[in-house]
């Protein structure tokens, strides 16, 4: 079956001029490669600086790519321009993680869920049964359609930005850091809320986060990033409990969880390498606890492991 | 509880913001200690004062807010009380402070080493190349590679992870009694988080209290000895760590730990509090966490109930207190 979103050596550079080493390249995104299947959420972590947000930019055509393609729906939206887009902009939305900044403070809530419907040129009766509709689906009252977004908590806000990115019944949905800004009780609400509306409409997901207990409870197939490059990817099961790459090992293990019996493991030390310096031979060996000669010289392949889990390491766990 | 008197020891504080609408409550009557070489969390969700108890014991408030009520002890001094010109000299030298974003505390226009070597200055009165020395040696100390040569960096030529050292370091300069860090490490990457913890635990262990604010209940596992949990302006739980975690007694915190969503394992569905925090206008009378309890009573509605303890370590704010004590007993036997 087609992937609903399918990206393929995806990869996005940078020229930049730095005083005293001229003009120098500097790849933010480097060959990236996944499937987004019917229905299926993939989730996306990585720390600052890994290119999940890039990634995000170029599929939603917000940033042009510098090579590779991207499908949606078995169509390449590679090169098509904004006009060539906007037909397909019904197809694909997104849910940023600072819904304030993303929502027009001086349109009420019900323009703003009605924006990609009118631009769609969807009849005002739809529109406003639609926007009723999704006012529902996202758990606010029929009454939050009549005020502006400040009236708002940060929840409430997040819930106005979904039910806008649903209105036009999309397949595919971005979700950029969507919980990031949220309280831990405001974010449990907005996580059921995206799996079970992925439930009730069949959506495809490509969830990003930098918070693994998110990526974990909505994912059901996780892409682990580092400087650019996707360094492992597989189902969440064994992302989570069977790590391979020593790099989803550590960040796992350096996540805090709330129980009282965790392990004290080493910090990986040392900093994530800017993106101008990316060391020679495996980008990670640096930080590796388990580096050995040739990750100094010999820049790993991803390559699979088992069915569907790939890993980008010389010695995998 | 600390058999030596505790090193901070505040009471019944609270604080108002004036607002257009008139002055509104956002701290009420806030009591708690920090023991010497003790960290104590305090967790909580936007809006339930752990920043404002923090600005507070600083006398930081700035010109809308006001301390009402209560007392800040420190050394037996009551910080309340004195003078900003004493409180210039207790900021920096006994109570060392760590924000959030560390842009916040550094200026950009001057380098690391100069800024460090300037709270030596102004506070212990070195000379100028003896703080120079001083300062390079607190980069060291607090991790930052070749600090020497790091010294005469911008602010903006490190990482988030090393200006929170940078930060840590001024914090650290004159040795002070307590250490407060407000959500210190949630700008920074979990690989650097686990880095700048591992630097607070050890500067506990040799030279201060820590009280350390956080809304991440992982963060509190990792570090506190004992906790407060704060909702709605007020403490509605206090306990030693493996208490809170194994046998939590408020409901506001049990749904606060059951609302992460774990790593280890994968939850089919969260529990989730619904609502969200009431904003200072419009506390809710009765137990201010009633609207959005699930374990709420016609009575909680209509009576606020006092923080009693339930051992001589343990307290907790909620009418149905001797009923979930009884509970986790008879789960327990």
């Amino acid at each position: 079956m087609t992937p609903v979103l399918r990206v393929q050596n995806l990869s996005r550079s940078f020229a930049v001029s730095r005083a005293g080493s001229g003009r120098r390249e500097l790849k933010a995104v480097d060959a990236v490669s996944f499937d987004v299947g019917e229905a299926e959420t993939l989730g996306i972590v990585g720390e600052s600086g890994c290119g999940k947000t890039t990634v995000a930019r170029m599929i939603l055509k917000l940033l042009p790519s510098s090579a590779g393609r991207i499908e949606l729906g078995g169509r390449d939206i590679t090169h098509l321009d904004e006009a060539a887009m906007r037909p397909l902009r019904r197809a694909m939305h997104a849910v940023f993680q600072d819904p304030l900044s993303s929502l027009n403070p001086r349109l009420k809530v019900r323009d703003i869920v009605a924006e990609p419907l009118r631009s769609q040129g969807t009849d005002r009766r739809a529109v406003g049964a639609r926007v009723r509709e999704m006012l529902e689906v996202v758990g606010l009252a029929a009454e939050a359609g009549e005020r502006f977004p400040h009236a708002f908590s940060g929840g409430q806000r997040q819930r106005i930005a979904i039910a806008r990115a649903l209105a036009a019944r999309p397949r595919f949905v971005v979700c950029d850091e969507a919980t990031s800004a949220l309280d831990v009780s405001v974010q449990a609400q907005i996580l059921n809320l995206l799996a079970d509306l992925q439930r009730r409409f069949g959506l495809s997901l490509l969830f990003i986060s930098h918070n693994l207990g998110a990526i974990r409870h909505l994912s059901h197939r996780v892409a682990v990033m580092y400087l650019g490059r996707v360094v492992e990817i597989g189902p969440e099961a064994d992302i989570f409990d069977r790590p391979a790459h020593p790099y989803t090992a550590a960040l796992l293990a350096a996540v805090p969880q709330p129980v009282i019996d965790q392990p004290a493991a080493a910090p990986l030390a040392g900093e994530i390498p800017n993106a101008f310096d990316r060391p020679d031979g495996c980008h990670f060996h640096p930080r590796c606890p388990k580096a050995q000669a040739r990750c100094r010289v010999e820049d790993p392949r991803l390559e699979a492991r088992r069915d569907g889990h790939l890993v980008r390491c010389h010695f995998p766990q | 509880m600390t058999v030596t008197p505790a090193l901070l020891d505040i009471r019944d504080l609270s604080v108002a913001f004036r607002t257009e609408a008139g002055p509104r409550e956002v701290l009420s009557k806030v009591s708690f200690t920090v023991g010497r070489g003790e960290i104590l969390g305090i967790v909580g969700e936007s809006g339930s004062g752990k920043s404002v108890t923090a600005l507070a014991v600083m006398r930081l408030l700035g010109s809308a807010g006001t301390i009402t009520g209560g007392s800040v002890g420190l050394d037996g001094a009551d910080l309340v009380s004195l003078s900003e010109r004493e409180m210039l000299e207790i900021r920096g030298r006994k109570i060392g402070m760590i924000f959030q974003e560390p842009m916040t505390s550094l200026n950009p226009l001057l380098t690391v080493g100069f800024q460090v070597a300037e709270v030596l200055r102004r506070h212990l009165g070195l000379a100028a190349r003896a703080a120079r020395e001083r300062a390079s040696a607190l980069l060291d100390r607090v991790g930052i590679p070749a600090a020497a040569a790091r010294y005469d960096d911008y602010p903006h030529q490190l990482s988030g992870g090393m200006r929170q050292r940078v930060v840590i370091a001024m914090a650290i300069a004159c040795g002070p009694r307590l250490l407060i860090a407000d959500e210190p490490t949630t700008a920074l990457d979990v690989t650097i988080q686990a880095q700048i913890l591992a630097l607070i635990r050890e500067l506990r262990d040799s030279e201060a209290s820590v009280m350390l604010i956080t809304h991440d209940m992982g963060v509190i596992a990792r570090m506190a000895d004992r906790v407060v949990v704060m909702y709605a302006g007020k403490v509605v739980e206090c306990a030693p760590l493996a208490d809170l975690f194994t046998a939590p007694l408020h409901p506001y915190t049990r749904l606060l730990l059951a609302a992460v969503p774990p790593v280890r394992a994968k939850a089919e569905r969260l529990p989730v509090i619904p609502g969200t925090m009431p904003s200072p206008g419009a506390m809710p009378a009765g137990c201010r966490f009633h609207t959005r309890c699930p374990a709420a009573l016609p009575a909680c509605r209509e009576r606020s109930p006092a923080l009693e303890a339930v051992s001589p370590t343990r307290l907790s704010r909620c009418l149905r207190t001797p009923e979930f004590l009884a509970g986790s007993r008879g789960a327990a036997a």
